[in-house]
């Protein structure tokens, strides 16, 4: 019985290791290739660098304009997910204390829009604002916050949805009859009650929007807009298969959400099973 | 429950609670949704000629344009595929790291850590390996299948594509399967373990049906992601070869964006629409019937 044990637990390690080694293999050359050379690079991919050259960092930071389509990135996300957030709470906790037919219906259609995928909407959504009303050339990002809270707000929704359901109505109730307005009772009460949902729902809008390109892509046109994404596309178009220069702008452009998650992976991956089992 | 006292004051808060959610969810999604409708329903070649009605044409189109079900028919494949090798291998990975070996959260982590970065730069990542580090390899050793460039070759880039996304999603699953396998209740466990059933035994006929409901969600999570798939496909491979990998969603992209064909993309892809949810809604039925309690 001890030695199945030992044998079980043997495979474990090794099968863990094996898929731990395929799976941290291309970053791992990537990390080992952004200091070489493109002759260093086609004569050993897997050899660690002979010396830290952080040369090719600073040419691709200046040649992507990384600094500008970082901030650019970072400013959609974060006003996107901080507007859905915001929104979706208000939205779900009224018709979850307001069930008339109107919010229930509501509900019921934001729900079913969930299976609509977005290439079935992205050619009349260009059409609408791009060819028609033109707000692809006035005001891009805007456009594109304003379509992340739309795109958004049905799964935020429902997963507040199910959890206001479960906070006592007793606490709202006192505050009312104390005169506060249902806003103010909203904001002061029951908003950090639903705390845990909100890191959860966050976390998932944070690497859908930080990671998103098909939207932006149609939506974003000038460089300066360009979000990280695009501006890798671009950048990939111009140095094709010039490794030197591709390698470290890929690393670069995957650092930012790697750091992130050096520090906030317990609440990543718990959001993430989370907003599944919903 | 306490209602305003007032319709007024009453009204002033439904606009307030969900009238920016009504605005917004009708921009992104209602507006266009229901104009997509009315477009396939015309023969608009680009935005600046006039709408003209052209009836069912469009749909007539979509059902004989060959390329089109040629691509639907690979993404067939690709959802074959995918759906298939990222659950089991999930399920796999989640058993290992819930096995109760040193450094299990370590392993969670890392298999993880491909989700953190969407499609189009895991497809440039990869396209360095299957350009540059696997030749190499096929080169020092005289492999002759790793020295091909796979990216050039009609099946091989296909099958390019089902590797960099089973990588990127098997993590993301394992996590689902994770917190499926730690709610498997313990004394039920025993229960067999006492009655004599095996590893293989308990595996079969307790844990795989207590782990029906987190099968609905990733084989329903998978299906739809691969029908979807476009960022690792235009990154990879750009549909090519020769086209040979365009899946349906760059096929209604380049049918709307590139030939500017507005109203036939638009029908194909509200066909898209209908295909899938049809299949992932027999899915979750079919698969919810097999849920059992514990």
């Amino acid at each position: 019985m001890e030695a199945r044990k030992r044998a079980a637990s043997i495979l474990t390690y090794t099968l863990l290791i094996l898929s731990f080694a395929i799976f941290v293999f291309p970053f791992f050359l990537m990390v080992v290739n952004s200091f070489k050379n493109n002759g260093e690079i086609l004569e050993s991919p897997f050899s660690l660098p002979t010396s830290l050259n952080f040369g090719h960092f600073a040419e691709v930071v200046d040649k992507m304009n990384f600094f500008v389509s970082f901030r650019n990135t970072v400013v959609i996300t974060l006003l996107s997910v901080l507007l859905i957030g915001i929104f979706a709470a208000m939205t779900a906790y009224y018709m979850v204390r307001r069930p008339t037919k109107f919010n229930n219906g509501l509900f019921a259609l934001m729900v079913a829009s969930m299976i609509i995928p977005f290439q079935s909407i992205m050619i009349p959504l260009i059409y609408i604002y791009g060819a028609k009303l033109h707000w692809i050339d006035a005001a891009p990002i805007p456009l594109l916050i304003i379509l992340y809270i739309g795109f958004g707000s049905a799964l935020s929704i429902f997963m507040y949805h199910g959890f206001v359901k479960s906070i006592p109505y007793e606490l709202e109730e006192a505050s009312l009859l104390d005169g506060c307005t249902r806003a103010q009772t909203f904001f002061k009460i029951v908003l950090p009650m639903l705390a845990p949902t909100s890191v959860t729902i966050a976390i998932l809008n944070v690497l859908w929007i930080w990671n998103d390109y098909l939207l932006p892509s149609l939506v974003l046109t000038k460089d300066q807009d360009f979000t990280m994404p695009i501006k890798m596309k671009v950048f990939n178009g111009t140095y094709m298969n010039n490794w030197e220069l591709l390698i470290p702008a890929l690393l670069l452009t995957i650092l930012p959400i790697l750091v992130a998650y050096l520090f906030g992976q317990r609440y990543i991956i718990r959001g993430v099973s989370q907003g599944a089992i919903k | 429950m306490i209602t305003e006292k007032s319709r007024l004051k009453s009204l002033g808060n439904q606009l307030f609670f969900t009238g920016p959610t009504i605005i917004f969810f009708a921009i992104a999604v209602l507006i266009p949704f229901a104009y997509g409708l009315y477009l396939t329903l015309t023969d608009m070649t680009s935005p600046v000629n006039p709408i003209k009605f052209s009836g069912f044409g469009n749909y007539k189109t979509a059902f004989t344009d060959t390329a089109f079900w040629e691509s639907m028919w690979l993404t067939v494949e690709f959802v074959l595929a995918t759906v298939i090798i990222i659950n089991i291998l999930g399920f796999i990975l989640a058993f290992l790291v819930t096995s109760g070996v040193k450094m299990q959260n370590f392993f969670r982590t890392a298999l993880f850590t491909p989700n953190l970065i969407g499609g189009l730069i895991l497809g440039y990542i990869w396209q360095f390996i299957f350009v540059q580090t696997l030749p190499s390899i096929g080169d020092k050793l005289g492999i002759e299948w790793l020295r091909l460039g796979w990216l050039g070759d009609e099946h091989l880039a296909f099958w390019a594509i089902v590797i960099v996304t089973i990588w990127q999603s098997a993590g993301y699953m394992m996590i689902i399967f994770v917190a499926g396998l730690v709610n498997v209740p313990k004394d039920v466990m025993e229960a067999a373990t006492i009655d004599g059933a095996n590893a293989w035994q308990r595996l079969r006929s307790v844990i795989l049906p207590l782990m029906v409901p987190s099968f609905v969600v990733t084989v329903f999570l998978t299906l739809k992601n691969a029908f979807m798939v476009y960022d690792v496909n235009y990154s990879l491979t750009a549909g090519g070869p020769y086209g040979s990998t365009t899946m349906v969603s760059m096929h209604v992209v380049q049918k709307a964006f590139t030939e500017n064909i507005y109203g036939v993309g638009q029908a194909e892809a509200i066909v898209l629409f209908i295909i899938v949810a049809v299949i992932t809604g027999l899915q979750v039925y079919f698969s919810k019937r097999m849920e059992v309690a514990a």
